[in-house]
Parts: C-alpha cells; structure tokens; sequence
C-alpha cells in the first residue's frame, strides 16, 4: 500500500504549476487535499510520473462573495464551507451536502473542486454543481476557460478537463427568491459513500412550482440530471393536497430514466427503489424549505 | 527531480529536520524515521482512520498526506497528549475509567478525532459523537463505550473538573 515513486513538485506560483502541468502532459497529476487521489496511489490504481501539490499556491485559497453568486477556489476545504455563515445561508444545498461528505479528517483536508475534478459517481459536489447551475473555472498555461457544470462532467471518473488544465475554481449563481433545497443521501454506515442521494430545488410562487432542478447521486455514470421530472413538476401546483401525487410521479419519472449497475454495495434493482426514496425526501425538504405550507 | 527533500516539522512540541523521499507518507514518516509508533496503520487508503494525527490544528490522515506535505506544520500525535508532568489527557483519561479500549489500535485516531470535536463543540450529543467518529472503525468495542468515554469528558469540561482540551 505504498505509491509507485513520481517527481513531486510544489510550485509557489500559479504560473509555475501551470507551466509544469503542461509540461507534464497526461503524465501529470494535481494533488490539493489528496482523499481521493492519495488512496488512489496507494493502491496503485494510478501511477503519474509528476505530482504537481497546489497546497502552498494561496491564491487558490479563496472563497468569494459577490453579487454574482460564490467562488470556490481549488484550496478550499469541505470543512472551511461548513464554517463560513455566507454558505450556510446563501447556499443552503451545498452546506447540506458538504455537511454529508465523508468524516471529519477527510472533509478538513479534501476539496470541493478536487471532488468535481475526481467526479466519483457517489460523491455529492458533483451533483450540487449540476443542481445549483454552476460553472467550473479550468486553467492551463494557455490560458483559462469556463464550463457550465453539466459539460464538465463526462462519465465515470472522468470529465472534460484536458491534459494540462486544472480546476482553479467552481461558481455558483446566487440562490433565487422563494427558493428551497434539498439534500439527501443513503449510505449503510455514517459518513460512507452514498447508495444513491438526490439534490432538489424548487422555486415557488403563490404555491405553483415555477423552476425545478433535480438530480441524482450514485446511479453510475456521474451526476444524473431527471429533466423528465423537472419538466413534469414545471408549472405544477404544489399545495396541500397535490405535492405527494406530484413528488410520486418525480420519483417513478428518476426509476424509469435511471441506470444503476449491480455492485457490492447494493444490486441495481435496491439502487433504482432508493433513487425514487431519494428524490421524495429531497423534493419534500426543498418544498418546507421553500415556505410552502 | 531529486526523489528526496529536506523537511523541517514541529511534532508534538519538538522540531525535526529529516530527508525524506517525496513519496513517503506522513505516517510512515513518524513511525519509522521518528520512531512515534503509536500512530497506528489499518488500512492505508484512508477508511479506518487509525492513522488520524493533528496538522496545523486539524484533524487529518497520515496514510493520505505526504511527509514532503507536512514541510512547516505542527503534528501533534497520540504522543503528543500526555500534560508536561506526564498526567493523561482528559480523554485518555476517560477512555480508560469507562472501558473504551480494548486492543488499543484504533484508540490513537479516536482520540484526535474527539478532542476536535470537543473543541469545536464542547457539549456535543451522543448523535454528535458518533457521527463525529463515524470514520473512525473499531472492530472491538462495539463503540458504545468509546461513545461514553467522549461524553463522560463532556460532562466533566462542564463542571469544575474544566480542563482544557488540546
């Protein structure tokens, strides 16, 4: 259980990584909180001949407000969102779900952009990005550009980034008025990587549904966005008397699109059942959240 | 690139300066080049948590943090615990008059794990605790008497007996 040997470079400047990142080419690793890339060297499942460690680039330390919503930086730890009062109440679904990664240890050194660069189908950050509308911020030594966070995501492990580039920072838009949330996840043991887990939105006016976001965690191929249910609850009536037929027709709308694989946490079959328990709970949170009554 | 670096750490109170391969570990660094084995080794990927030492006032896995990493930082280590006079921690303490070891390897990292706990939330309920050290596997207790241990500490910060947690 030791790492196959690498160069190991820990750069002081941004450019300085920058340039030996594309140097380095797909020989090339960035290591910020290292909870998933350090085990993944470990036990061998990969084995790049240049570390480049972003921990001592400040710059990237940097979690920012604006009128135009939040910056992440790539240093920005799972725990320095759970101490920051402007995430708990500007973005409530991301300090729900960051409250829900992993344990104590881990979420005081892993990142929140290293968690969308590894985009693990279980993980949580990859699935709040795609909920809240959020945009990933890659530099290279050619220069920086911006992706919207379904782009960025490509597939089981793997993303858009190219050879060179790293995640410098992720955005995420201000939170609209009349606006609620919610996360939830299942996993067996506390603090596991989730069976499968759902981030909701929902926008109410005068108890009408007028914008849903929903997607789902753990279903295989990275963050699974259930338009068809976004779609079905548009313009819906979310009242008393409706919300539990609509949230029923969202859950069986995510088990007929989603495509879980058997593994030897849970057979596709339990997956798909806790897809649509998923989606109800994180629909229900988002509705209380959002002032309904 | 050169495949080792000089490194200069403040472990427990006391500076160190070691050349060290880049690829070493922080936990093979303390336990076989400072000879702090109480730092225990599970599972090496990161999902036991016996490895769990202080950095820089944080909890963190040796076995996923390079020594090369911890260039500059303050560790403290389950050695690191006892007061100056040699009396126990207070959790040591606790863990010791409420049965909360058995085999003792997962005891280092629960420790870490629950002193920042209680310093960040002194009076913590019995749901705090045990999701506080869900990351930390014990395959002897049960947990249930290593819960006691963390609350027993609890009870007693809040009276007289207030000592401060690391």
């Amino acid at each position: 259980m030791k790492p196959a040997w690498f160069d190991y470079y820990a750069p002081r400047s941004l450019d300085e990584a920058l340039r030996i990142l594309a140097d380095a080419g797909p020989n090339g690793r960035v290591l910020a909180g290292g909870q998933s890339l350090m085990p993944m060297l470990n036990c061998r499942l990969l084995n790049p001949a240049i570390l480049v460690d972003i921990n001592r680039l400040e710059v990237l330390n940097s979690l920012d407000v604006t009128k135009d919503g939040l910056t992440v930086g790539a240093l920005v730890r799972h725990a320095d969102l759970l101490h920051d009062d402007r995430v708990r109440h500007g973005w409530p679904l991301l300090f729900e779900a960051t409250k829900q990664v992993a344990h104590p240890a881990i979420r005081n050194r892993g990142t929140v952009c290293g968690s969308v660069a590894h985009n693990d189908p279980a993980a949580e950050h990859p699935s709040v990005l795609v909920t809240l509308d959020g945009t990933v911020v890659i530099a290279s030594a050619a220069g920086r550009r911006e992706l919207p966070a379904e782009q960025f995501f490509t597939g089981i492990l793997s993303t858009a980034l190219q050879p060179g580039e790293m995640v410098v920072a992720l955005r995420y838009p201000p939170q609209p008025a009349g606006t609620g949330t919610g996360f939830v996840e299942f996993a067996r043991r506390l603090g596991d990587f989730a069976m499968a887990g759902a981030a909701a939105t929902l926008t109410l006016r005068d108890g009408v549904c007028e914008h849903a976001r929903l997607t789902v965690v753990g279903m295989g191929e990275g963050p699974f966005r259930a338009r068809a249910a976004e779609n079905m609850l548009a313009a819906r009536r979310l009242g008393a008397d409706d919300r539990n037929e609509a949230f029923a027709e969202a859950a069986e709308k995510v088990r007929a699109a989603v495509e879980p694989a058997d593994d030897v946490h849970a057979s596709a079959s339990y997956r798909r059942h806790l897809a649509g328990v998923m989606t109800q709970r994180a629909l229900e949170t988002a509705l209380a959240r959002a002032g309904a009554h | 690139m050169p495949r080792e670096q000089n490194i200069r750490l403040n472990v427990n109170g006391r500076v160190y300066e070691r050349t060290v391969p880049v690829r070493l570990s922080l936990a093979d660094f303390l336990r076989d080049h400072l000879h702090l084995t109480g730092t225990h080794l599970g599972c090496e990927h990161g999902v036991c948590g016996a490895c769990t030492i202080s950095m820089n006032g944080r909890s963190a896995r040796s076995c996923l943090t390079l020594a090369v990493q911890a260039d500059g930082a303050e560790i403290v280590t389950i050695e690191g615990l006892r007061a100056a006079d040699g009396s126990r921690h207070p959790l040591q303490q606790a863990f010791l008059e409420n049965f909360g070891l058995q085999c003792g390897y997962c005891t280092p990292g629960m420790l870490i794990t629950a002193i920042e706990l209680l310093r960040e939330n002194p009076q913590p309920s019995e749901q705090d605790v045990r999701e506080a050290l869900s990351g930390n596997i014990c395959r002897c207790t049960g947990y249930q008497a290593i819960v006691d241990s963390v609350l027993a500490v609890a009870r007693d910060t809040q009276g007289s007996k207030k000592r401060e947690i690391v």
